[in-house]
C-alpha cells in the first residue's frame, strides 16, 4: 500500500528532513510513525499526501508513483486517501454536515447520497444527530472525531493522521486511537504519527520510528504482517 | 458502549465498499447533480455578498460608475445621430438673385427650377417682402426709409430630391446654379453639419476608447475584489484542496461572485443613466420646442439594455476567473508551514 524507495527530502534552506528512507506498508495494515519533533514525521505523511515531493527517491502508493502524478492529477490522487491533522482543519462557518460532506460533494456526489453517507460516517464516529451543528459548539474531542468522519466518508483505502490526539488527554486520544482501530478492522490501511508513545506501546501495532529522517534501528522497515 | 454497537452495525454494509464511488449515479442524476451544484454556488456567491452589504454595495457601485460613462456616451451618439438625421433631410440651397428682375422673370426662374428632376420643390422670397419683414423684425424700419431702393435681392429656397441630399450632389448643383446668369450667389449651408458629422465620429470613437478601458478598469475591480475573497478565504481553499478538490471547484464559487458583481455593477449602471435621461427628458423637450423641433430623447433599447447586462456580468466572470486562476495557485496546503 505504502512503499518508501530512498527517499529523500531537502527543504530549501538545506535542511533535509528524510534522508535515503526506505520502508514499506502492507494493505490492511496499521503502523505508528513515532519519533522526536523534527524527525521527519510530518514530512513523511506530506509525501504521501503529495504535499511535499521528494527530492530523490519514490514514493509508491496504492501501486502509483507518486512523482508520476501531475500537479492537475492531485486532486483525484488525493480521493484516495482520507487525512485527518492535528488541529482538525474544520471549516467553522459550516456545519457538521458541511464539513463531513465536502469530500462528497468535491466528488460531485449528489445531495441525497451526500447527506446518507455523512450520516453514516457521523454514526461510525459516534456524533449522529449533530449534523447541523457547527463545529465551535463540540468539544474538542468531538471536533476530532468530525475531522476523522470527514477522512473516512468517502471510503479510502488509506488514512494517514498526524498527531490526531495531540491536543486530547489521556481518555479522549484512546477513544479516537480505538477509533481508529475499527476502521482497521475493516480493512483501511493507517498510518497514524504520534509522539505518544505510552499510547502507541498500549495498542501493540507495527512501530515505524524515524530519527533525523532515518529509520531507527529496531523499528520494522516493512514486510511485517499482523 | 452504545457508540461501539452502532459502529459494529456499520461494519456490515461496508462489504460492498470495493464498488467505485459514485457508481449509484446514472447519467441524468450526474446532469442534475452538475446543474444542482451549479445553483447552489450561484445563491450561496450571492448570500455571501448580501452578508457583507457595504463592501459588496461599495465594489458594485464602483462597477457601476465605470460602466455609466461608456453607456452615456452611447446615448450621446445615438441622440447626435437622430438630431442630425433630421437635418439631413434639410438641406436647402439658398439662391440669391441679381438685383433689378421682374417678378415676372422671378416666378419663371422658380417655375424651370421646379421642372428639373433633381429639385423637389423651390420657395421664392421676393425682395419686397423680405425687406417688410426685415423692417419688422430688425428695429432698423427709420434707416431703411433712408434707403431710396431695395437692397435686399429677391431669393429662391430650393430643396434637392431626396436622392440629392448627398453632399457631393448639391455641391454639384450648387456650383451650376451659381454660373446661372440671374443667380449672383448660391449658398449651402452644409459646411457644419459635415462638421457636427465629424466631430460625432470623432466621439464614437471616443466611445469605443472608453468603453475598452473601463471595461479593463471593471475586470481589474472585480479581480481585486476577487483576490481579497481568496485571501479571506485561505483556509477553505487549503481544506479543499487537501480533500481533493479540483481546481475548477474552488474557483466556481469566486467565479460565481464575480457575475453577481458584474451584473449588479451594470444594473446600477443602467439606473443611473435612466434616471438621468428621466431628469433630462423635460428640459430637452423645452429646448427642442423652442427650436421648432418636436425632437424626444432617445433611451437605451431592449437590446442595447441586454448588452450592458450581458457585458457586465461577463467582465465581472472574466474578472474574477482571472484573479482565481493566479491566486489559487498561491495556496497550497503546507506552503506556509
Amino acid at each position: 500500500m505504502i512503499r518508501f524507495e530512498q527517499v529523500a527530502k531537502r527543504y530549501p534552506g538545506g535542511r533535509e528532513a528524510l534522508s535515503e528512507l526506505s520502508m514499506s506498508m502492507e494493505k490492511g495494515e496499521m503502523a505508528f510513525l513515532t519519533g522526536h519533533s523534527g524527525a521527519g514525521k510530518s514530512t513523511l505523511l506530506k509525501l504521501i499526501a503529495l504535499i511535499e515531493r521528494p527530492t530523490r527517491g519514490q514514493v509508491i502508493i496504492n501501486g502509483q508513483n507518486t512523482n508520476g502524478v501531475s500537479r492537475r492529477k492531485i486532486p483525484a490522487y488525493r480521493r484516495q486517501i482520507g487525512i485527518v491533522f492535528q488541529d482538525h482543519k474544520l471549516l467553522y462557518d459550516r456545519t457538521v454536515m458541511d464539513n463531513v460532506g465536502l469530500p462528497l460533494v468535491v466528488q460531485g456526489i449528489g445531495h441525497r447520497e451526500v447527506g446518507r453517507r455523512v450520516r453514516a460516517a457521523l454514526d461510525q464516529v459516534g456524533l449522529l444527530g449533530k449534523e447541523k451543528l457547527f463545529p465551535v459548539a463540540l468539544s474538542t474531542g468531538e471536533q476530532q472525531r468530525v475531522g476523522i468522519a470527514r477522512a473516512v466518508v468517502s471510503k479510502p483505502d488509506l488514512l494517514i493522521a498526524d498527531e490526531p490526539t495531540g491536543n486530547l488527554d489521556p481518555d479522549l486520544s484512546l477513544e479516537i486511537m480505538s477509533l481508529f482501530q475499527r476502521f482497521n478492522d475493516v480493512g483501511v490501511t493507517l498510518l497514524i504519527a504520534s509522539h505518544d508513545l505510552a499510547l502507541v506501546e498500549r495498542l501493540g501495532k507495527r512501530r515505524i520510528i524515524l530519527e533525523s529522517g532515518r529509520l531507527k534501528q529496531g523499528s520494522q522497515p516493512g514486510g511485517f504482517h499482523r | 458502549m452504545n457508540r461501539r454497537r452502532s459502529v459494529r452495525k456499520d461494519t456490515q454494509p461496508r462489504a460492498p465498499r470495493r464498488k467505485p464511488t459514485g457508481s449509484g449515479l446514472r447519467l441524468p442524476g450526474l446532469i442534475k447533480a452538475y446543474f444542482t451544484r451549479h445553483a447552489q454556488n450561484l445563491f450561496s456567491a450571492l448570500g455571501r455578498m448580501v452578508r457583507q452589504p457595504v463592501g459588496s454595495l461599495l465594489t458594485v457601485t464602483v462597477i457601476g460608475i465605470a460602466l455609466c460613462l461608456p453607456v452615456a456616451l452611447h446615448l450621446l451618439v445615438v441622440n447626435g445621430k437622430a438630431i442630425t438625421s433630421s437635418w439631413d433631410s434639410a438641406v436647402d440651397l439658398t439662391a440669391y438673385l441679381k438685383t433689378g428682375q421682374s417678378g415676372d422673370a422671378v416666378q419663371k426662374l422658380a417655375a424651370k427650377l421646379r421642372q428639373r428632376s433633381d429639385i423637389s420643390n423651390v420657395d421664392v422670397i421676393p425682395a419686397d417682402k423680405a425687406l417688410e419683414e426685415f423692417r419688422e423684425l430688425s428695429g432698423f424700419g427709420e434707416a431703411l426709409d433712408a434707403l431710396t431702393s431695395n437692397p435686399i435681392p429677391d431669393v429662391l429656397v430650393i430643396r434637392p430630391t431626396e436622392e440629392n441630399l448627398s453632399a457631393a450632389s448639391v455641391k454639384l448643383l450648387a456650383d451650376e446654379l451659381a454660373a446661372w446668369k440671374e443667380i449672383d450667389l448660391v449658398q449651402v449651408d452644409t459646411a457644419w453639419v459635415e462638421r457636427f458629422h465629424a466631430l460625432l465620429n470623432i466621439l464614437r470613437r471616443a466611445v469605443t476608447l472608453a468603453a475598452g478601458l473601463l471595461a479593463v478598469g471593471v475586470v481589474v475591480i472585480v479581480g481585486n475584489t476577487i483576490r481579497l475573497d481568496i485571501q479571506n478565504r485561505k483556509n477553505e481553499i487549503e481544506v479543499c484542496k487537501l480533500i481533493g478538490a479540483s481546481d475548477a471547484f474552488i474557483r466556481r464559487p469566486f467565479l460565481y461572485s464575480g457575475f453577481w458583481y458584474g451584473l449588479g455593477g451594470a444594473f446600477i449602471a443602467l439606473l443611473v443613466v435612466n434616471g438621468t435621461l428621466l431628469l433630462l427628458q423635460k428640459p430637452i423637450r423645452q429646448v427642442a420646442g423652442l427650436y421648432g423641433s418636436n425632437f424626444e430623447l432617445m433611451g437605451l433599447d431592449p437590446a442595447f439594455t441586454l448588452l450592458i447586462l450581458a457585458g457586465g456580468s461577463g467582465l465581472g466572470w472574466l474578472g474574477s476567473w482571472l484573479a482565481a486562476t493566479r491566486h489559487m495557485r498561491l495556496i497550497e496546503p503546507g506552503k506556509d508551514s
